[in-house]
Order: structure tokens, then sequence, then C-alpha cells
């Protein structure tokens, strides 16, 4: 058994990436924060000040993560886990409000958001009992406590009006379905939310059961040959006809403000200064950055606050205002060359459990980012939740850092560990 | 041993069709597609209008009488309003809880985001501590903005007034927009154009809450607002006040004219009020008030009021018409015994002494003598019809400037009425009236209709002996490249040669020195002067002087016309006379003072109520 220096086997390409998406959030944030008044880069009044206090907290949490024993994952798995799901209980006891969720902690003058922290706790507890003698996919018993594993926290959160935070837990599916989850599972989930966004969309619900219906006829057609697949699809094409009309019942049901804000995305409402304020002042200044934006600091929509919450939600606008197309894809390469490298990371693992992790984090890191750019872009509602290691917060920086660097910790022993 | 191992790419691939997707979508809105440059532009630059100072206008000796105050107009962005006290809100600006509720209801319905206006015509020491506390009303704030002031308080018709531009001539045109004030009568409407100068704009930049943060590009795309053309006008506002003094609590006007230019020295319609009144917060409200006044003392009677016979000031043009025809000769005289009978008609005369020639009987103002003139002129024997005698008098009149409008420069003017053929054709039928129908115009009275503005105008042909100016209130315009004071500097000639002129005016002379005028007369000047009475079917007579001086090169031509004050001598002579002393004196003699005094004190409008503590 080898035993080198603790930083020998770290894996630097990620930190460096880390490192990279940590300074553009910040300069970000700073030109977001920027009144045309220099301060200094640490005053504490301003959030680019505050950010560099939390990146630092980070840094010491992030060198502490790395000097334990990666034992101590493994072992306190479902006990770190046990903690945040009683800290999210004890929430609706004695949590504070902040902008209609209660979903926090008030220590001092600091605020802590236990669903930040659940992310990580979930995806231990996932990778702990998955990795577990006798956890198989296949088996039914298997499938019932992993979805109760990720469905608890989920459930919880929702419960807490987080209705944002609360859907990134969907993206366990993908560990599952790394892990042995049918693919109907996967492909039954993308008919789901295609069938719900067209039912939504389109108002002529006939329209839309006539093309279920000539699709399907050609796909029987096809297959006529495998009867029981055949069937199957037919099966598959009644109930999505009965699912398209339930969706526009239960849409019918919602309130006023829900509804706008789903029809302003679908496009089928035009509310300039209503429900599609935020989406429309965020969509216009990074439609106008253009190819090489309009330079540091240079950013009209970001100089004249159009776009709310833009240091925290709406981050990525300022890339795409200030440093255009340039800005964007460097901001979205980054974002990929770090999740293949996170996948590349956890199939080089011996140890099932540091790859379970590691398909969580990519997993978790993926949805906040295609849900938090989609939304700034417009093809996504608006679901408040952080860009990671760009968006401007204490809990944000904090739990992803967490989140990715208990992989690296993992990670870097990977050639100690033999199991 | 790991079956699924492949699924990796799978996921990978998931990761980066999504990845593609929205490259292709920042492709599209970042450099495909450039409607979003325009709309941030629309975001943040806002253009805005700076307005200019509209012109100032002076008197004819260099006197300000209307000036620009600045006022502020309060807006509110409803979005940003939260948590103020509205009762101290509504306390500093003096306004009611009802009037906050609507005005935020209405800022609402317009736009959330955008500001509406909240409150106009806020004076500067009430927006100074308003501002005090601005920090405390979260979506409001102040801007500046000039509204019309009149120093002298005075001349309100003449003026005119300022305020928002109609929606009928916001349609018409492109220049305003919603919201300009625009000079809606007077002085103010006439000369717009001028007054208005031009408006500037400048691009600012703005954040969401519309504060500004600076110029565009450092301000290359302004423009600078010009300031209109400032105005002399002929008014001599001493003269003006004075006379408004005088026709305090009267019905009437008084107009002075310099013959010898045309300008308008005075014009008082009475009752009168402050044009202040129709500037500022209060006045929607004074306009209603103004305009539910029984009194009407918003329209100008001085160049509206097309309903006066002009009464014996006639008689001069009468004679006139007589001594151009041939018809009459200064000698002539014709008896008097109480009037004029020609079959059924009768006009009847007062007492005076036995008429010696024309110029006697101007100055006893003898209805029977203008009676005959007038009969003389239409039964001429080279006229064919009453029809074609009566359009030769007309003509005459016209030339004096009567029936047609005159073309002073303000709006609002009334042609008068001078009775054509056709409209007594239309009456009596066609070959069914000659000259003893019409007789009672031969002294002023009938279906004569004059301006009072026309009959100074009228006086002002005689005291120069043939010929008017058009009567104008335009001096000077400041840098004015069209010259467009010229239009008022040509001669109106009449029809009525020079030479026949001396014997009227003889008479006017002696109207004053030893007629119905006496009380006109002013030490050291040879005042000359017609009284009027003119009968009024519905009340008391009218009164009218008609009065010029000197006899030779005339300086000042006055008119005052009184309603409902009986004889021309009570009221509209003293009146005229006083105004007339005031302008060649500059001072009032002190044997006459107490005619002034009487003049100011009487009260011909409201109707002497005796308390009921008096009562026995």
């Amino acid at each position: 058994m080898r035993r080198r220096s603790l930083w020998a086997d770290m894996d630097w390409l990620s930190v460096l990436l880390y490192a990279l998406l940590v300074s553009v959030g910040w300069i970000s944030i700073y030109a977001a924060d920027f009144d045309g008044l220099r301060t200094g880069m640490f005053d504490l009044s301003t959030s680019h000040g505050k950010q560099i206090l939390w990146v630092t907290v980070a840094l010491v949490l992030a060198i502490l993560i790395v000097i334990i024993d990666n034992k101590f994952y493994t072992t306190f798995a479902y006990l770190i886990y046990g903690l945040v799901m009683v800290m999210l209980v004890m929430i609706f006891f004695i949590g504070s409000e902040v902008k209609g969720n209660k979903s926090w902690f008030v220590l001092g003058g600091f605020s802590i958001q236990p669903s930040e922290f659940a992310k990580f706790a979930t995806a231990l507890a996932v990778a702990k009992y998955l990795s577990s003698q006798g956890a198989n996919m296949k088996y039914w018993s298997t499938r019932f406590i992993v979805g109760a594993i990720i469905l608890l926290p989920m459930m919880l959160i929702l419960y807490q009006g987080d209705a944002g935070s609360a859907l990134v837990f969907l993206s366990f599916v993908l560990v599952l379905y790394r892990e042995g989850l049918s693919s109907w599972v996967l492909v039954g989930g993308g008919l789901f939310v295609a069938l719900s966004l067209l039912s939504l969309a389109i108002d002529e619900k006939l329209y839309l059961v006539v093309g279920i219906v000539l699709v399907t006829t050609v796909i029987i057609y096809l297959l006529r040959k495998h009867i029981r697949i055949a069937m199957l699809v037919g099966a598959i094409a009644v109930s999505s006809i009965g699912y398209i009309y339930a969706v526009s019942y239960f849409f019918g049901k919602l309130k006023p403000h829900q509804k706008d804000r789903i029809e302003v995305v679908l496009g089928k409402l035009e509310d300039k200064k209503g429900a599609g304020y935020n989406l429309d002042q965020s969509k216009i200044a990074i439609g106008s950055g253009g190819f090489s934006g309009k330079g540091f600091l240079n950013g009209t929509q970001t100089k004249g606050n159009f776009v709310p919450e833009q240091t925290t939600d709406f981050i990525f606008c300022t890339v795409g205002e200030e440093h255009g197309f340039i800005g964007t894809m460097i901001v979205l390469g980054l974002f990929m060359a770090l999740l293949a490298r996170i996948i590349y990371i956890s199939e080089r693992q011996r140890s099932k459990f540091t790859r379970l992790y590691g398909y969580g984090v990519a997993s978790i890191l993926f949805f906040h980012i295609i849900i938090n750019i989609g939304m700034t872009i417009g093809l996504v509602p608006v679901i408040g939740i952080p860009l990671p290691f760009l968006s401007y917060g204490g809990s944000s920086i904090l739990s992803f850092t967490i989140l990715l660097f208990i992989l690296l910790k993992l990670d870097s022993d990977r050639l100690a560990v033999l199991r | 041993m790991d079956i699924f191992k492949n699924r990796r790419f799978i996921i990978l691939g998931i990761f980066a069709s999504f990845f593609v997707v929205f490259a292709l979508h920042l492709f599209y809105i970042q450099i495909i597609d450039d409607s979003y440059e325009a709309l941030a532009n629309q975001n943040v630059i806002r253009n805005v209008t700076v307005y200019p100072n509209r012109g100032l206008i002076y008197d004819r000796n260099g006197m300000l009488i209307v000036e620009n105050d600045a006022t502020y107009e309060i807006f509110v962005i409803p979005k940003q309003v939260k948590d103020i006290d509205t009762a101290l809100f509504c306390q500093l600006l003096a306004i009611e809880p009802q009037y906050f509720i609507d005005q935020m209801t209405k800022a609402k319905n317009y736009s959330r985001y955008v500001p509406s206006s909240f409150l106009k015509n806020l004076s500067v020491e009430q927006y100074a501590s308003f501002q005090e506390h601005l920090y405390m009303f979260p979506g409001f704030y102040g801007d500046i903005r000039l509204v019309r002031k009149y120093p002298q308080h005075s001349a309100a018709h003449v003026l005119g007034y300022t305020g928002e531009i109609s929606q009928k001539k916001l349609d018409a045109q492109s220049y305003y927009k919603s919201g300009d004030y625009i000079g809606i009568s007077g002085l103010e409407a006439t000369y717009e154009p001028f007054l208005r100068g031009h408006k500037g704009s400048k691009l600012i930049l703005v954040d969401k809450f519309n504060r500004e943060q600076g110029s565009f590009k450092d301000g290359i795309y302004d423009t600078a607002a010009i300031s209109g053309h400032n105005l002399t006008v002929t008014l001599d506002i001493e003269l003006q006040v004075y006379a408004e003094q005088l026709m305090q609590n009267k019905r009437g006007c008084v107009v002075a004219i310099e013959p010898s230019t045309g300008e308008i020295l005075v014009m008082v319609s009475a009752p009168s009020y402050d044009p202040n009144l129709l500037t500022g917060r209060q006045r929607g409200n004074n306009y209603v008030m103004l305009q539910k006044d029984t009194l009407k003392p918003l329209f100008n009677r001085a160049i509206s009021g097309g309903s006066y016979p002009p009464g014996s000031t006639f008689k001069s043009i009468m004679a006139l018409m007589g001594l151009q025809e041939g018809t009459l000769q200064p000698y002539d005289v014709y008896p008097c015994f109480g009037g004029f009978r020609l079959g059924s008609h009768t006009v009847g005369c007062h007492d005076h002494v036995q008429l010696t020639d024309l110029s006697s009987a101007i100055q006893h103002s003898c209805n029977a003598y203008f009676c005959y003139v007038f009969k003389n002129i239409i039964d001429q024997s080279k006229f064919a019809t009453s029809d074609e005698a009566l359009a030769k008098w007309d003509s005459y009149l016209y030339s004096f400037g009567l029936g047609n409008k005159l073309g002073v420069d303000i709006p609002g003017e009334n042609s008068g009425h001078v009775p054509t053929p056709k409209y007594y054709n239309n009456i009596y039928q066609k070959g069914h009236w000659k000259s003893s129908t019409i007789i009672s115009l031969a002294i002023g009275q009938g279906e004569l209709g004059i301006t009072p503005l026309q009959m100074a105008n009228m006086t002002c042909a005689i005291a120069n002996r043939g010929y008017y100016f058009t009567p104008h209130f335009v001096k000077f315009i400041e840098n004015d490249t069209t010259n467009f004071v010229k239009h008022y500097s040509g001669k109106n000639k009449t029809k009525v040669e020079q030479r026949y002129f001396d014997e009227v005016v003889e008479g006017l002379y002696q109207t004053v020195q030893a007629g119905t005028g006496r009380i006109a007369q002013i030490e050291g000047y040879e005042v000359c002067g017609k009284t009027g009475t003119v009968e009024n079917p519905h009340g008391k007579d009218h009164s009218a002087f008609i009065t010029f001086a000197p006899k030779v090169n005339p300086r000042i031509v006055v008119l005052a016309f009184v309603e409902n004050s009986g004889f021309g001598a009570t009221y509209a002579a003293p009146i005229a006379s006083l105004v007339m002393e005031k302008y060649l004196n500059d001072t009032i003699a002190a044997n006459r003072l107490f005619l002034e005094k009487r003049m100011i004190e009487t009260d011909l409008i409201h109707p002497k109520v005796i308390s009921s503590n008096e009562a026995p």
C-alpha cells in the first residue's frame, strides 16, 4: 500500500477548473455590484467583498476536507445525512423566513440554508447505500430504499416552499441510471417532461392527440412483428393522451402568478413588466452582449440594475453582457470540462462508493447549471437556484466546495483504497 | 463485472447535448439576433426633453410684464413605493388622501415601472419642505418645470394664458408632446411660435428606477434648448393698471391707441381677473370659477363684444360721409323741434341751444340734424335704389375699419355688424325699405354693431384725418428674422378725404370745450371728444366716450365704454379723460383728483345691500 503526501494524488486539473470558475464568479459579482464608486476589494459592505470572505472560508474548508481521513466520509455518510435531515425538520420550528422561503437558520449575523448541505449529504448516503453489500438496482427493495433516501430531503425542502432546491434531487436519476436503473425510466422521464411542456404550450389538445395517434400508428406498424412491444407502445400512447388532459386540468387549478410564469416561458404570454420581467431583462442583457461583450464594468443592463438577483441567480447575465459570446462559451466550456473530468474521475475509481458519489456530484452540478443558465436565456422556467461556484452567497459556495472537494479527497486516495 | 460501464457515455452524451443546445441558443441571441441590443439601449437610454425658457414679454417702456417661474412636478414610480407615511406625505404636499389614492391608482394602471406625473405646479417653497423628507418616500422624485408669472397682475385679456395642449391640437401637429404647455389665448397664443423657443433633448443613461446615471456618450447626441424670443409689446403697463383700477367694479372697457402708429397702449375689459390665477396648481379650479362667473370675466369685451351699437360717437362718421358725398355743407342747419319726424318714424332729441352749423350739431349731439344728414346721403338721386345707396354707405364704414375684423394680434376678435342691403332685404323684402326705415343708423343705433376696438380705431382715423394703422400689440420681437412687425406698418386710408376732417374735428373739440364732454378737459391740451349714450333695451343705457388729444398731431386716442351706466358724460368721459391725462401728464391735476377718487370708488356691479341692523 502506497502512502504518499496528502496532495500528491490530488486531481489538480479539477482544482484549476474550480479556481477558474470561482474567479469568473467573483469578477462578475464585482461587475454586478459595481455602482460607479470604486470601493476596496475587501469592503465587507459589498457583495464582492463578502464573497472574498466566503471563498476564503471555503478554501479553509476544502483543506480540512482533504486533511480528514477518507474513512470519515464512508463511515459517517449516514450520520451526516441523518444530521442534515434533523436540521431540515428543525427548520420548521426554529427557522427564519427569507424571501418567502422558510429555509434558513440565522445564527448571529450569518444565515445558513441547510437545504444546500442536503445535496452532498444525500449524495453520500446514496453512495453509501448502493455500494453496500446486497444492494442492487435489480431489486425492488433497493430501488425503494434508495428512492426513500432521495425523496425524504426532497419532500422536506419542498414543504419549506423552496421548489427549486427540491427539484435538484431529481438529478439523482442519472446516478441510479449509471447503476442499472432501467432505460425506460429515463425515456419515460423524458416523455413525461416533453408531454407536460407540449400540453401546456398547445391550446388545442386535439392536434396533440392526433399527432400522438399518428406517430403511434407508424411505430406499431414498424413493430408489427413484435406484438408485445407494439402493444406496450400503444398503451404508452393511450396513457400519454390521458396525461395531457390531466396536465391541463391541474394547470387550470394553479394560482394566477404561477400560471403566468409558466406561460411566459412557453412564449404564450408577452408580459415584459410583469412575470416575464426577470426573464426578459436577463435575455436582453445576454443578447445585447454580442460577440465580445460590452467590456468589463460597461454593461448597461448590469449598471442599471435591470436584472434582479444579478449577483446570485442571474450572475450569468453579467458574463453574457460584459464578455459576450466569448465569455458565455468560456463559462460553458469550463463547466463541461469539469463535468467530463468528474465523470472521468468517477470511472477510474476502484471504490464503488467514490464512483457513486462522483456521479452524484456530476448530476447535482449538471442540474444546477442547466436550470440556472437555461433560465437566464429563457429556455427553462424561472427557478431560483444558484449557478455553482459563480453565484454570490455563502451557503452556495460552501456547499458546492464541500461537494466537489469530498470527491477530490476520495479520488486522491483512490490508490490507497482497495475495496 | 460492471455491465453498465458504457452508460457513462450516454450520461456524458446527455450533458453534452444540453450544452450544445445552450451554445447554439447563445450563438443565436448574442450574435445573430441584434434586437436585444436595441432593447438594451431602449432600457437605459432615456430621451429627455429639455424645455426652453419661454420668451419674456416687456411693455413699451421696457417693464417686465410676463416672466417664467420655476415650479416642481412630482413623479411616482409605483413599483418602488413602499412603507411610506401617507399622512405626512399628504400634509407636506397639501393634498387630500383621496387625491393620493386616485393618483396612485392612475399611475399603477399606467405602469408600475415607468414614472407617472403625480402632482404638478408645486411652488419652490413647498417643494423645498417636501424635498427634505424625500428620502422617506421611495419611488417619488421631483422635476423642475417653468410656468408663467405675471408680476403686474394686469392685462389678463391681452396677455392671455398658457396651458397643457389639448388633444385636438396635439393630433394636428408633431412638435408638441402630450403635457406640453402652449399659449391658449391672447398674445401667448398669437406669438406662440416666437415665444415657445425650441425644445432640446438629451440622452441620459438611467437605471431601472429611472435614476440618472450620467449622460450617454458624454452628450454627443444632445441638443440644447433654444430660448423663446422675447417680445416687447405696445402696452403701457402703468397706464393699463391705472385704467383697470378706474374700471374696477364696472362692466365695460377702455381702449387707448397711439393714432400715429396704431399701437395699442391700453386694453381693459372689465371685470377682469389676475392672470396669475390661470397658472399654477389652482389653475383648473380658478378657470372653472371664472367661467361660471355671470359677469363673464374671461370674455374680452374690447374685441369680442360685437353687440354694442356705437351711439352718438358715430355721428362724426355720419358727418364725414355727408361732406364727402357733397350732401352736407359745414354751414348747413336743419330744424330740430325736439326730434326728427318722418311719416311714422320718429327719432327723439334732447334740449339743446339753437344750432349754427355742423360743428355745433356735433357739439350738442343733435339727433335730428344727423337724421337729415343720413337721409340726404341715402336719398341722393344718383342712387337708383335703396340697396345701392346703402351699399355706398356701407363702403364708407368698411373704410373706417367697421364691419370686418381689424386683424388685431390677439385671437377672438369679432367683426361687428354693418347691415348690408341684403340684410334689410331679408327683413323687409327688396324694395320695401328706404332711408326712413333704417333712420336709426344715423345716430349709431339700430342694427349697427361695433366692437370697442373698432370704435377706438375709427376715432384714430378721425384723429389722423383720414387714415389708420391696424391696431396691434406687437412692438418688437427679439431676433426675429422674418420681421413680423412690419405687417402693422401699412396705412389704411378712409374713403373720406383729409380736407373734410377739420370741420368734424372742430366739432369734437367744441364738444369738450363747451358741449356734452366738458368734463374731459385737460389743462394745457386741446382735447377732442364725443359722448355717446347707447340705448340698451335690456337695462340702463351704456355710456361711451371717444376722445383724442392734442387736436393737432394727436398722441393718444382713448375710448371708454361703461355698460349700464347712463349718460356718456357720467362715467365714460371721466374715465377716458383720466386715462388720457395720466398718459399725457403722467399725473392727475389736483383739481381732478376728486374725479379720479369717485371713478375708482364707483361700484356699478354690486347692488347696495341694506343690512338688517340698520333697518329701523
